[in-house]
């Protein structure tokens, strides 16, 4: 190695400074690509066909005589709107971020249409081209306006469905604590059989989210990027902490640290899902009757049961750290639901599934050690059937709140 | 009109899943919007243009006017055409008259292709005779001698093929008559029509290169009328060409109108006089559609189906034409005011099928004209530019 590298050095570029020969390269790259796009792509000539014009729907808004389409073009050519018209007919309308959409570029269209409750409308764009974009709302109901009032509705919803049921499943920590030590490994398998399911079930979301964002944002990618970033994060975070919680040396610190993961991982999943009930609520698919509160109630509680699994040895946790638990774990809904609600988009939403993913997968890699017995083995009859029993678990309470 | 693929929709499906509903709150405050388009004002920042000028609707008034933005009106200019214009244009030919003591009629027509803007901001490449849509409206008094000499400067095979009673190698069939130098007319070529003007009535003329649809579609067809040997009744004339256009090539029309460009008579009524007789002569040649009607507000016309009796044989406010169908109407209006005629296949009438008469003094008609309001409605006036 050192023979080659004083090689190099006698050879092409000798006598430079290294920061310059990390210059370089760098430069004549720009320079070429500037003189190329100067010179209009030399060669290539003109593109063949007709513009390809693609325009996504983001946001759909509904107010009283008024229908508002949020667009952004994820083609790769400009598209110019030219006439919008609503169950076959034009209808008048405003392009609050002009009529010219580039690529990349997002434009709002205020139509105006006497549009009635209930109804489903179809609406298809017409470009300069004589080119269709159409657009559908499945259900016309009124959006809400993002007020204090729907603000707390949405804080409410989210308490609901996110800190309460969380708050009651941790009320299982003292029957968990009496329960010998033999029940450790089918706690922690039955833990991550809960965490396992809501990753898949981020995941799909993520994906259906993503197939119908702007495909010129890769949202696809998006939820894996984000899965890998919040898996990476996680793990520099938890190797930080480490050597902190080695440095402490505290016995019991390693049960709440691991509580405190998983409430993590929870709550990045709540805010994913309550972006989706937000959202929902905003376009009146969601009927928020005490059926769906209720259900989503029993879902979440196993979540609450997943917290203060790592809690079984050591010293009783204070009643304000599991507090604590129990708001990371929940409080994230409400949040959601405000962002879902007031400023859905769909390739931040495909994102944010991703980060739950990765969240939650590099918890169950945290949690899978506690899981093992005295022989070193991680799936043994007893886990295997506290995975399963998760995954059950998880599935049959999500029966109830399949919206 | 159906839907064109590869474009996204929001879903659909009878099991809304939560995940896939897009939507929230806008923060702009509310706007208030009537159903006539009538906007008060937009709180939400978006200033409304005053009048721009003369956007081609004049005796509307100021706020008429601050609907249309700059840039929103067809270039009829660029277009080559102007539909008012196109109304009452009656193309008679060079006449001559031969040794018989027949008249002969001769017409240049040339089929071009062209772009055309069909509804403001909305290009069509459009296949033209003579650069317009429809093409000349061909009008000659029967037992004339018509000479059509026509010359193919498209990049299509084009011919000329008039409804009528001709020989079959005046038909302008492909396959019929390409040893004679007729048939289908290769881009460059030529070819001389020759027939007598019979029957008298009302008739049109199109492209019949196969496939059919898109020849005509694409804008190849005209009228062309037969005036009985003893004329009609004095009347104000006028030529409506119902058409429509596929600008997405879907198989099913996004602009309806008469005469090519949606809407263009609401912004310009057609002004007609009061108690004055008016002869419709209305041609349907819309294509994806099997059915076009006409309904007139506020009155009732008389129906002379293809034009070729003198007597009506309906008294009646809405007619239904097929494809390819066409009829004179004669009416008079005794009232003054604006009134409206469209298409009574409403879909079609809010997609451009719709236009207003103007009858009588518009500076009589008060500050907000019915078809000034109107033309609120249509072509997303308000819209920035």
């Amino acid at each position: 190695m050192e023979a080659g590298a004083r090689a190099e050095q006698s050879g092409f570029g000798a006598g430079l400074p290294s920061w310059l020969l990390g210059l370089v390269p760098l430069l004549v790259i720009a320079a070429a690509i500037g003189a190329f796009a100067l010179l209009g792509g030399p060669g290539l000539g003109e593109r063949t066909g007709p513009p390809a014009e693609e325009l996504a729907v983001e946001q759909t808004v509904l107010r009283p005589g008024e229908i508002e389409l949020t667009l952004r073009n994820d083609g790769p050519d400009p598209v110019e709107i030219a006439q919008v018209a609503v169950n076959d007919g034009y209808a008048p309308f405003v392009a609050e971020g002009g009529r010219e959409v580039g690529r990349l570029g997002s434009t709002t269209l205020v139509l105006s249409y006497p549009w009635i409750e209930g109804e489903a409308y179809e609406i298809f764009i017409l470009t300069s081209s004589g080119g269709t974009v159409d657009a559908e709302i499945a259900v016309a109901t009124e959006t809400p306006e993002a007020d204090a009032s729907f603000f707390g509705l949405m804080a409410l919803l989210g308490i609901y469905v996110g800190v309460i049921p969380v708050s009651l499943g941790m009320l299982w920590l003292p029957f968990m604590r009496r329960l010998g030590g033999a029940w450790m490994g089918a706690l922690i398998a039955f833990t991550i059989g809960l965490l396992a399911f809501l990753a898949i079930d981020a995941g799909l979301e993520g994906l259906e989210i993503a197939a119908e964002a702007p495909a010129a944002f890769g949202p696809t990618g998006l939820v894996f990027v984000g899965a890998l970033v919040a898996y990476l994060v996680l793990a520099a975070v938890d190797a930080h902490l480490a050597e902190r919680g080695r440095r402490a040396g505290s016995a019991g610190a390693a049960g709440a640290y691991l509580a405190l993961l998983v409430a993590i991982g929870i709550g990045l999943h709540n805010l994913g899902e309550g972006l989706a009930i937000g959202s929902s609520y905003a376009t009146g698919a969601l009927a928020l009757g005490a059926f769906l509160v209720v259900g989503f109630a029993i879902h979440n509680t196993t979540e609450g049961l997943a917290i203060v699994a790592p809690l079984r040895g050591g010293a009783p946790p204070g009643l304000g750290r599991l507090a604590g638990f129990g708001l990371i774990a929940g409080a994230p809904a409400i949040l959601g639901a405000w962002i879902g609600a007031a400023a859905f988009n769909p390739s931040v939403a495909a994102l944010l599934f991703g980060v739950g993913v990765g969240a939650i997968a590099r918890v169950i890699v945290q949690l899978a050690p506690a899981m093992r017995d005295e022989r070193g083995r991680f799936l043994y009859p007893v886990t295997v059937a506290g995975i399963l029993a998760g995954l059950a678990a998880l599935y049959v309470t999500g029966l109830l709140v399949s919206v | 009109m159906s839907k064109s693929p590869g474009v996204k929709d929001e879903p659909t499906e009878n099991g809304i899943s939560r995940r896939r509903l897009l939507g929230g709150a806008a923060l702009a405050a509310p706007a208030v919007v009537g159903l006539g388009g009538l906007i008060a004002e937009r709180s939400g920042g978006v200033a409304r243009a005053e009048s721009n000028g003369d956007r081609g609707h004049d005796g509307h008034d100021a706020f008429a006017h601050a609907t249309f933005a700059p840039g929103r009106s067809v270039n009829h200019r660029a277009n080559g055409f102007h539909p008012t214009e196109l109304l009452r244009d009656f193309d008679y030919g060079k006449t001559r008259r031969l040794a018989s003591g027949r008249l002969l009629r001769e017409w240049d027509i040339v089929a071009q292709d062209a772009e055309i803007e069909v509804a403001p901001g909305v290009k069509y490449e459009a296949w033209t005779y003579n650069g317009r849509v429809p093409g000349p409206t061909l009008r000659a008094r029967e037992g004339d001698l018509m000479r059509i000499n026509f010359v193919n400067a498209s990049d299509h095979p084009h011919t000329m093929h008039f409804h009528g009673v001709h020989t079959a190698l005046m038909d302008g069939m492909p396959g019929i008559g390409e040893n004679k130098g007729g048939g289908q007319i290769e881009p460059g070529g030529r070819f001389t029509y020759e027939f007598d003007a019979s029957p008298f009535g009302l008739h049109l003329y199109h492209c019949h290169v196969s496939p059919l649809a898109p020849h005509i579609a694409r804008g190849l067809y005209g009228a062309f009328i037969v005036d009985p040997k003893k004329g009609r009744p004095e009347a104000d004339e006028m030529v409506m060409v119902m058409n429509g256009f596929d600008t997405n090539f879907d198989l099913s029309n996004e602009i309806y109108a008469v005469n090519t460009v949606g809407f263009h008579y609401v912004n310009e009524p057609i002004q007609v006089e009061r108690d004055a007789l008016t002869r419709v002569y209305l041609v349907n040649i819309l294509e994806y559609d099997p059915v076009n009607s006409f309904h007139v507000h506020g009155n009732f016309f008389n129906y002379f189906p293809t034009g070729t009796s003198m007597q009506p044989n309906e008294f009646t406010d809405t007619v239904i034409q097929g494809q390819g169908q066409r009829g004179i109407l004669e009416l008079k209006f005794p009232f003054d005011g604006d009134y409206m005629f469209h298409a009574h296949v409403t879909e079609f009438a809010e997609l451009g099928w719709t236009g207003f008469f103007r009858v009588g003094d518009p500076e009589a008609l008060g500050a907000t004209a019915a078809a000034a309001a109107y033309c609120e409605l249509p072509w997303g006036g308000g819209g920035n530019t």
